[in-house]
Order: C-alpha cells, then sequence, then structure tokens
C-alpha cells in the first residue's frame, strides 16, 4: 500500500474533522490530494503532531481530530503515546504511516525495519484501540470502524517507503496556520 | 516542604484570571502546589505530561483550537523543549505562555541541578525570548498579564521565570 492511496483512500472522511499531520511526505501528499482549510501541515517540530491533535483534542471535544503521523516522528516521541492514552480524547483518530524509514532524508531506516511494532507500544501505552494494517481495505474498514467507535485509537499502516518528488509547496506556513486557525473558530 | 503555598495560589490565581483553561506540566518540587491546585481545578484543564516538549505541542494545538494555555516545568524541562519551540511555536508563531523554575542559582542545594541555572536566561536569550522574573508576590499577577498580552500581541513564546525568592521558604 502507498501512504498517497491510503489517504486518498479515506479523504472524503476527512471532511469534517480537524486534520494534523507531520512534514514531509504525508503534508505534500496531502496536499497534492486537495487542500482543505481544516488540515494542518506541522512542517518540523518532530515528533509533536499528536501532542498537537491531543491540545485540539481536549480543547474542543466536539471536535473529530486526524492525526497523520509517521514511525520517524512517533520514535521521537514515544512518552507522547502514554500521555495520549492517560487522557484518552474520544474525538481523536491517530494514523501512523509506517514506511519504515526516514523517507524524506534519504531512507535511513528505522527501528520498526528491526521488529519494534508500534501498535504494539500505542496498545501498551494505554492506547484502547489499536490496529496494524497491511492493505488499502484493512486500512478503511479500520479508520471507519475508529470513527464510529468514538474511541481515541492508533492505527499503524505500514505503506511502502515512496513518496512525492518535492517536498515543498506553494502553500505557506503562516498562511497555512492562520487559515487553520480561522477554520476551528467557525466550527 | 518549604514550597511557598501562598505564593503558588498567586501565580494560579493570575493564570486563572488571564483565562488560562489549560496547564501541561511535569512535576518538580517547586511547582508541586501549582500543579495541585491545576488538579483540583474543575475548570482547568491539566495534561500530565512524560517530557516537556510535548507540552509545545499541546499549547499549539489549543491556542489553534481557541483555547488559552500555560505551561509548568523546570529550565532543564525548557532545554529539553527547545526544537518544539523553535520549529513549532516559533515556526509557527504560536504564542506559548511559558513558567520555568529556575533552579541551580544562588542557594541552590542540589548539585544536579547547578548546570541549568547558568544557562537557562543565556539560552532564552538566544532564542529571543523575551522573559521575566517572579520574584515579588505583589507584582505576580502584574507580570503574568503583561506577558500573555505580549504573547498574544506577538503571536511568541514568552517566559516567566519562578525564582526562588518567590516559590522557596527557607525554614
Amino acid at each position: 500500500m502507498t501512504r498517497l492511496d491510503a489517504m486518498r483512500a479515506v479523504y472524503d472522511r476527512l471532511e469534517d474533522c480537524a486534520v494534523v499531520t507531520i512534514m514531509g511526505a504525508v503534508a505534500a501528499e496531502l496536499q497534492s490530494i486537495g487542500h482543505r482549510q481544516n488540515f494542518f501541515y506541522l512542517q518540523h517540530a518532530m515528533g509533536l503532531a499528536s501532542s498537537v491533535g491531543l491540545g485540539i483534542a481536549l480543547s474542543r471535544p466536539a471536535v473529530p481530530v486526524v492525526v497523520f503521523d509517521g514511525d520517524g516522528s512517533v520514535l521521537m516521541n514515544l512518552g507522547g503515546l502514554t500521555t495520549l492514552a492517560r487522557y484518552r480524547p474520544p474525538n481523536l483518530l491517530h494514523v501512523v504511516f509506517d514506511n519504515e524509514s526516514l523517507l524524506s532524508v534519504g531512507g535511513f531506516p528505522t527501528a520498526t525495519s528491526t521488529g519494534t511494532s508500534l501498535a504494539a507500544i500505542a496498545a501498551a501505552a494505554g492506547v484502547p484501540r489499536t490496529a496494524d494494517v497491511n492493505t488499502i481495505e484493512a486500512f478503511v474498514t479500520e479508520f471507519e470502524a475508529a470513527q464510529r467507535a468514538h474511541v481515541l485509537t492508533t492505527i499503524v499502516a505500514k505503506v511502502d517507503a515512496i513518496g512525492p518528488a518535492a517536498f515543498v509547496t506553494d502553500l505557506g506556513l503562516l498562511e497555512n496556520r492562520f487559515q487553520f486557525q480561522r477554520y476551528l473558530q467557525s466550527r | 516542604m518549604p514550597v511557598s503555598a501562598v505564593n503558588s495560589k498567586i501565580v494560579f490565581d493570575a493564570l486563572k484570571e488571564g483565562g488560562v483553561r489549560l496547564i501541561s506540566a511535569l512535576p518538580e518540587t517547586w511547582l508541586v502546589h501549582l500543579i495541585r491546585l491545576a488538579d483540583d481545578d474543575p475548570d482547568v484543564t491539566l495534561v500530565r505530561l512524560a517530557k516537556e516538549e510535548e507540552g509545545v505541542g499541546i499549547s499549539m494545538g489549543a491556542h489553534l483550537a481557541g483555547v488559552k494555555s500555560a505551561m509548568l516545568m523546570q529550565n532543564h524541562g525548557f532545554l529539553a523543549s527547545v526544537n518544539g519551540i523553535v520549529s513549532g511555536a516559533q515556526l509557527f508563531r504560536v504564542p506559548l505562555l511559558m513558567l520555568i523554575s529556575d533552579r541551580g542559582t544562588f542557594g541552590e542545594r542540589d548539585p544536579w541541578q547547578t548546570e541549568g541555572g547558568a544557562v537557562t536566561e543565556p539560552v532564552l536569550a538566544a532564542l529571543r525570548i523575551p522573559v521575566m522574573r517572579l520574584d515579588d508576590p505583589a507584582r505576580v499577577a502584574e507580570r503574568i498579564r503583561q506577558a500573555q498580552t505580549l504573547a498574544y500581541a506577538a503571536n511568541k513564546p514568552v517566559a516567566l521565570l519562578l525564582t526562588r525568592d518567590l516559590m522557596w521558604e527557607d525554614p
């Protein structure tokens, strides 16, 4: 499965969600599918996308929040999984695209390439629902089930280590940030 | 424990007065009363962290979602948060109100705190983070108000140092 196909498959289900992504391929690919005002791309601050999602979810319990995270980022903030689990906002859906590498900087293999299971770590941290998926069909099924369940869920989706040709887009960082804030103000 | 409960309450009341409704924290001796006050207050969401840098992300999310927040941390926690502050809050122009216990300064008895005290203000200066010291209980509310005002006007992190004079009552 590619990350691009996975995001395409759930794109319509993001319409009413506040979406936070990590930097690099995830941000560029989601924008290539189609930017929306409810998408915030945390370009840099690696590891903190789930923390930003937690801050939004705790502040606005009526707004469904989706975080598109990655293995390299999660590995930089494993403690954050324990904080997610501790407060377990039901409106937070945490997706980790696991390509077993730091793709944007040349493909340096991460620990998930040598056996570390992020879904198992999330479950052991106390995240009440977790899933490991390897196919688009399973990803969509788990994504929809998590949205229905209204329980904090971490879905780890194994994806191919391929990405876009370029990571810089024409959407300014601050343009995106203020647009996203205004979107949340309107909700 | 000679941490000032009275002055902790003054700080907490000023945060509430300023509209703070979410507080992230990692325990440290000087912060015990502040964290307890936040935990006991039904109007305040206390988020207990595993590491202080998470608090940067949480406060960013809270701000984008329209909630005022504050961060309670030791200066070593501030040092552990620097990348999040720079490549999160500063890059995206998000206000942060950081209350940092200034350990390792004159009067410090714990050897392990002594390096952090010497570098806290130089690191704040290097990051161009405006900082004021909270040392006089009579001026705490005013300074917290001023710090918040600047943070929201500039859309940038600001820091208040919780000093030994304010937080510690030697028996």
